[in-house]
């Protein structure tokens, strides 16, 4: 028996039924796939269809320029071609043709394919973007790249702005301006998180100086082109664009004709030093570094700082090589990276003695005090010499600034440490001279608008105190095994790891006199000088004066901030400066300022010669009247007046319009036309040019 | 005679043609879309595979419209003449073939290349129906017999093992179950397509877990789950198919819009993955449309099927719907992700002759079919109303059958 009733035929039908039944479920099964691949889901593989097939070229912005206070360019852009390597086509490649390309790259713009796969491996950018292997290539070259694709696949050559120096006056001012450097992963990877659209993997970020610290004026925004490009990277489309806004301009304070003066006058005084013989050490001085700085005593605003050694910021333009950095960052240059008038602590020496003399007279000295200039001074078991000034006898204040005696303040310095202070472990103990100089703004930073200021230091009881803490361990280790290199040294850390912590009477008198381990930086000095020129105000030093965009218009007017006023009476200032006026007329400086014309020209002065163990000593010289600081400083270069008394002479010769040498005052020769700095900025054209202030 | 050529004519399906040649017509569309901004492909030549598709199409349907003006005896006795041809053909591939991602399926023909494997699915399944339909009307019996099974099933395996060697699982796995089909198709009992169903399934799993396949073919078969298993390869077809497909949201971005497609992110588009530029372009509503399209063929194929009386014809043309069916969901599945990637192209839609010409001899014999199906018809709805009015028509002849097998 048959297992089914139903013939052949009909079984057929029944089975096209469930064919029919199957094709059409299959197809449906079609459709609710695509309704999820298309709908469900349309948004994320329409997003990935965008993110694979367009692609953001950034154009980065044209970085603001740096002018000084009368309008002239410090730092501008230029435009150079720039030869790049494209690494997705690279990669594309197989090796004999890369080593065949990197070869005949090689030969047009002179950079060794070792050199341009070093480039690659250090590239900091994406893949997407190429690799920069060549700067300031010729525009034969360049256009030769480009009229030959074939030859050069995956080379790219573009134009691209990068920093120019002008240098008017043949300035440097690197230690003000700062440098460029490209960005860092880290740092792209933090403004992605801020969302900051300003910066991308390929920006150059500020690194120092005014272009770190006004970095977000000046980058500017950057744009982007959309293009479409097919599944191996090449180009078949544009889509929107979006311009990049170029970055502000930063007018700043500076002078360019006093700051050319000023960086002559210091390599002039270092280069003199360095020829004249050190009788003490027995050698030429070393005069290893030195600085500038010249300030508005109203404002506070910089006219011209410098320091040596500097660098060319034009080495970092288009990528600094190793060696070049290297040098930068070496003992043997002198660490040229640091602008010693803001990172440099130096022993203020008697350039100090002006502050002592404020604090002396709040704190229960008189205008006719007077006291013993001695030869020397027993304090406990030392003897302090005298060591600038012969022994006068009994003097005034006025008489021991000019001639910088120094037993007169190791005198008020054993008086208040043995009224207030004759516990050598009270960290609390009063004491007015420290207080004074806290009250000048020494010991902290003055918050200048430059990135890395050092806060110098004042050696006061609690300073002693924490180094002790700090140095015990190792002094005292030192004495328990009695391995010190030296004598001297053993003794030291004898007596360091006894009673280190101890402020005795010796360090109360080395601190009146600017010396032992109390240090300044040239920019706190000048700002303490122009607290007493502009009768007890000190002011955040600044070099920008205003940010102004592009078609003129100011964007940020940056004024003069006043950090505090210095609490001491005016009197005691008026006289400070009464005293001061004597230092270029009979003191210390007068040597160096015969003929000046200080009856026009009110210069107070002070000179200033630190001790620095094991090192030749440090001179200053810092000067002032009502509308200008000069200070001037070189390490290892002698005394204050012999190392830089001449230089700063001139300085205050080109800021009145003076002849060398001269005695008449000329305000249309001077520096600065009409000799006071400028109130008013420059006026921005639309077409780009900058016309002197009008005042 | 000249009324009868009118009432053949008349009787050719109107809505299965219809649907073809709007679908041939899409076809030239969607590859010149896929081609034009290809110049790799096309040598900068845009027009290039649009003509080349067009001659596809155009011979394609002279041929179609041959098959279905031929005699249905002369198809009969051409069947084993096409069998014998893609078995040479298949031979002539593995002994000379050109290898074209990885598998040898294409011999060239003087100026022409020739695809033996698209031929051999119309081939198989026509020899397999003729097999049959000889067997059966031979000796007056109705019923399937096992003999028949069994030459059915010989008669397919000697191309099925020949494509296999080349290797061409795609083809090869269309062949299968399109093979099943048609024995389903034929009547054959349900316990032998079941253990056919079963010793399928054990072959595959021994072919796997014994090694033959390399890893690399099976992580190439299994991208289609995930990606990452062959990402440089079948993955990245995925991959992209997907984003495609994707693109194309509710309405498409247009023909000759697709950004993936003018940038070139689909690899084989105009061929295996020419649905892709359908989703693209023509999104959700167009992709729907062509589907829908492509269900009408198989729709119309099925109702042919079932209103003949020829066991050859239904047999064949249940064969046709099955392979056309099975073979566009592969295609369409790999586009969209669900099926793995395997180089079958979709039927009336992709470049390429031969394809183009196999489906179009497989609508030709349906449209011939249809046009020479002795019933009218009661009902065009399909197969199962016809089951229930040819039932209710010929309950007596079908009795009388029955009585004649109980004897």
């Amino acid at each position: 028996m048959a297992p089914s009733r139903l013939s052949t035929a009909q079984v057929s039908r029944l089975r096209l039924i469930v064919i029919q039944a199957l094709v059409f479920s299959l197809l449906a099964t079609l459709g609710v796939r695509l309704f999820y691949l298309q709908v469900r889901h349309g948004d994320a593989y329409q997003a990935a269809a965008a993110s694979q097939s367009k692609r953001e070229i950034v154009r980065q912005p044209v970085r603001g320029i740096i002018v000084d206070a009368q309008g002239r360019p410090l730092v501008t852009n230029r435009s150079a071609w720039v030869v790049s390597l494209d690494q997705g086509v690279l990669d594309g490649l197989d090796d004999a043709d890369k080593v065949t390309l990197m070869k005949r790259v090689a030969k047009a713009v002179d950079v060794s394919p070792k050199k341009q796969n070093e480039a690659i491996a250090n590239w900091s950018g994406t893949r997407y973007q190429p690799v920069p292997i060549a700067t300031d290539v010729s525009e034969s070259t360049a256009l030769r790249i480009l009229e030959q694709p074939e030859d050069f696949p995956g080379v790219v050559a573009e134009k691209q702005t990068l920093r120019s120096y002008p240098s008017p006056y043949g300035i440097n001012a690197a230690g003000v301006l700062g440098y460029l450097s490209p960005i860092t992963e880290d740092e792209n990877d933090n403004a992605k998180e801020r969302g900051d659209e300003s910066l991308n993997n390929t920006s150059m970020v500020g690194r120092s100086g005014v272009e770190k610290e006004y970095d977000q004026w000046l980058r500017g925004m950057p744009g982007y082109d959309t293009v479409t490009v097919d599944h191996v990277g090449r180009e078949i489309g544009r889509g929107d664009s979006v311009a990049s806004q170029p970055g502000d301009t930063l007018v700043t304070s500076i002078d360019a004709k006093v700051q050319g003066r000023a960086e002559k006058l210091l390599a002039e005084s270092i280069e003199t030093a360095r020829g004249t013989f050190d009788k003490i050490t027995g050698r030429n001085y070393e005069a290893d570094s030195g600085s500038v700085v010249v300030m508005e005593a109203q404002t506070g605003r910089l006219v011209a700082m410098a320091s040596q050694p500097t660098y060319d910021p034009e080495e970092w333009v288009g990528g600094i090589t190793q060696k070049q950095l290297d040098r930068l960052y070496s003992e043997k240059a002198g660490y040229p990276l640091l602008p010693r008038a803001t990172q440099g602590q130096f022993a203020p020496g008697s350039t100090w003695k002006p502050f002592m003399t404020v604090g002396a007279l709040n704190n229960g000295y008189s205008r006719d005090t007077l006291l013993d200039c001695s030869s020397g001074l027993q304090v406990g078991n030392r003897w302090f010499k005298n060591y600038e000034s012969a022994a006068y006898g009994n003097i005034t204040f006025a008489q021991a600034l000019e001639l910088s005696c120094d037993t007169f303040f190791y005198r008020i310095a054993v008086n208040y440490w043995q009224k207030y202070g004759s516990n050598p472990a009270d960290i609390k103990a009063k004491d007015p001279l420290v207080n004074t100089a806290k009250a000048f703004g020494f010991g902290k930073r003055t918050g200048i608008d430059l990135p890395g200021e050092s806060a110098g230091r004042i050696a006061d009881r609690k300073w002693k105190a924490e180094y002790y803490e700090a140095m015990k361990d190792y002094y005292c280790r030192m004495d328990e095994k009695k391995n010190a290199p030296t004598s001297f040294l053993q003794l030291f850390a004898h007596e360091f790891c006894v009673e280190g912590n101890y402020y005795r009477t010796g360090d109360a008198v080395n601190f009146s006199i600017g010396q032992g381990d109390t240090m300044v930086t040239p920019i706190q000095l000048a700002r303490a000088y122009a607290s007493l020129a502009n009768g007890g105000t000190l002011y955040e030093p600044r070099v920008g004066k205003a940010v102004v965009s592009g078609d003129g218009t100011v964007v940020e007017k940056i004024d003069p901030k006043v950090a505090g006023k210095v609490k001491m009476s005016a009197k005691s200032i008026d006289y400070v400066n009464e005293a001061l006026l004597g230092t270029p007329r009979s003191g210390t400086l007068a040597w160096k300022f015969g003929g000046f014309p200080l009856d026009e020209v009110k210069v107070r002065g002070k000179t200033g010669t630190a001790e620095v163990t094991g090192k030749q000593t440090t001179g200053w010289v810092a000067t002032y009247n009502k509308k200008y600081v000069v200070i001037m400083t070189v390490s290892q270069g002698g005394t204050g007046s012999g190392a830089v008394g001449d230089a700063v002479r001139k300085l205050w010769e080109s800021l009145y319009g003076i002849e060398e040498g001269g005695a008449e005052v000329r305000p249309g020769k001077a520096a600065i036309k009409g000799i006071d700095p400028p109130r008013n900025l420059p006026a921005f054209g639309s077409d780009g040019s900058i016309v002197a202030p009008k005042d | 005679m000249k009324n009868d050529v009118m009432a053949f004519v008349r009787r050719i399906d109107l809505v299965l043609l219809g649907a073809v040649l709007v679908l041939v017509s899409l076809s030239v569309l969607f590859v010149w879309s896929a081609t034009v901004h290809r110049d790799a492909l096309t040598g900068g030549d845009t027009t290039a595979y649009l003509r080349k598709q067009i001659i596809n199409v155009a011979v394609g349907l002279v041929l179609m419209v041959g098959v279905v003006a031929t005699n249905h005896r002369w198809v009969r006795m051409l069947t084993p003449v096409v069998y014998l041809g893609a078995i040479v053909g298949l031979v002539l591939v593995l002994v000379m073939g050109s290898t074209i991602n990885g598998s040898k399926s294409w011999v060239t023909l003087g100026p022409v290349q020739v695809q033996p494997s698209e031929l051999a699915k119309l081939a198989v399944v026509i020899a397999m129906a003729l097999v049959l339909a000889e067997r059966s009307e031979g000796r007056w019996q109705a019923r399937v017999s096992l003999g028949d099974v069994v030459a059915m099933i010989l008669v397919a395996a000697v191309p099925i093992v020949l494509v296999l060697l080349q290797p061409d699982l795609g083809t090869t796995l269309v062949l299968g179950v399109t093979v099943f089909c048609v024995l389903a198709a034929a009547g054959t009992p349900r316990r032998w397509l079941a253990l056919l169903a079963l010793t399928g399934l054990a072959g595959a799993t021994t072919v796997v877990a014994t090694g033959v396949l390399k890893e690399y073919q099976i992580h190439r078969f299994m991208a289609f789950t995930d990606p990452a298993l062959d990402p440089r390869g079948a993955g990245y077809n995925v991959q992209q198919a997907r984003i495609a497909i994707g693109d194309g949201g509710i309405f498409g971005q247009g023909l000759f819009q697709g950004s993936q497609a003018r940038a070139g992110f689909v690899p084989e588009q105009h061929t295996d993955f020419i649905f892709t530029v359908v989703g693209e372009e023509l999104g959700l509503v167009g992709s729907l449309l062509v589907i829908g399209l492509i269900g009408v063929v198989l729709w119309r194929g099925l109702r042919i099927a079932a209103r003949t009386d020829d066991l050859f014809g239904r047999v064949a043309a249940a064969g046709i719907v099955c392979w056309l069916g099975i073979q566009s969901f592969q295609n369409i599945g790999m586009c969209l992700g669900i099926m793995p990637v395997t180089g079958v192209p979709l039927p009336l839609l992709s470049y390429g002759g031969s394809s183009m010409i196999a489906a179009l001899l497989a609508v030709g014999l349906l449209l011939g079919i249809s046009a020479r199906s002795r019933r009218t018809g009661l009902d065009r709805s399909g197969p199962l109303q016809d089951l229930r009015s040819r039932d209710r028509l010929q309950v007596a002849a079908v009795r009388k059958d029955v009585a004649f097998h109980r004897q």
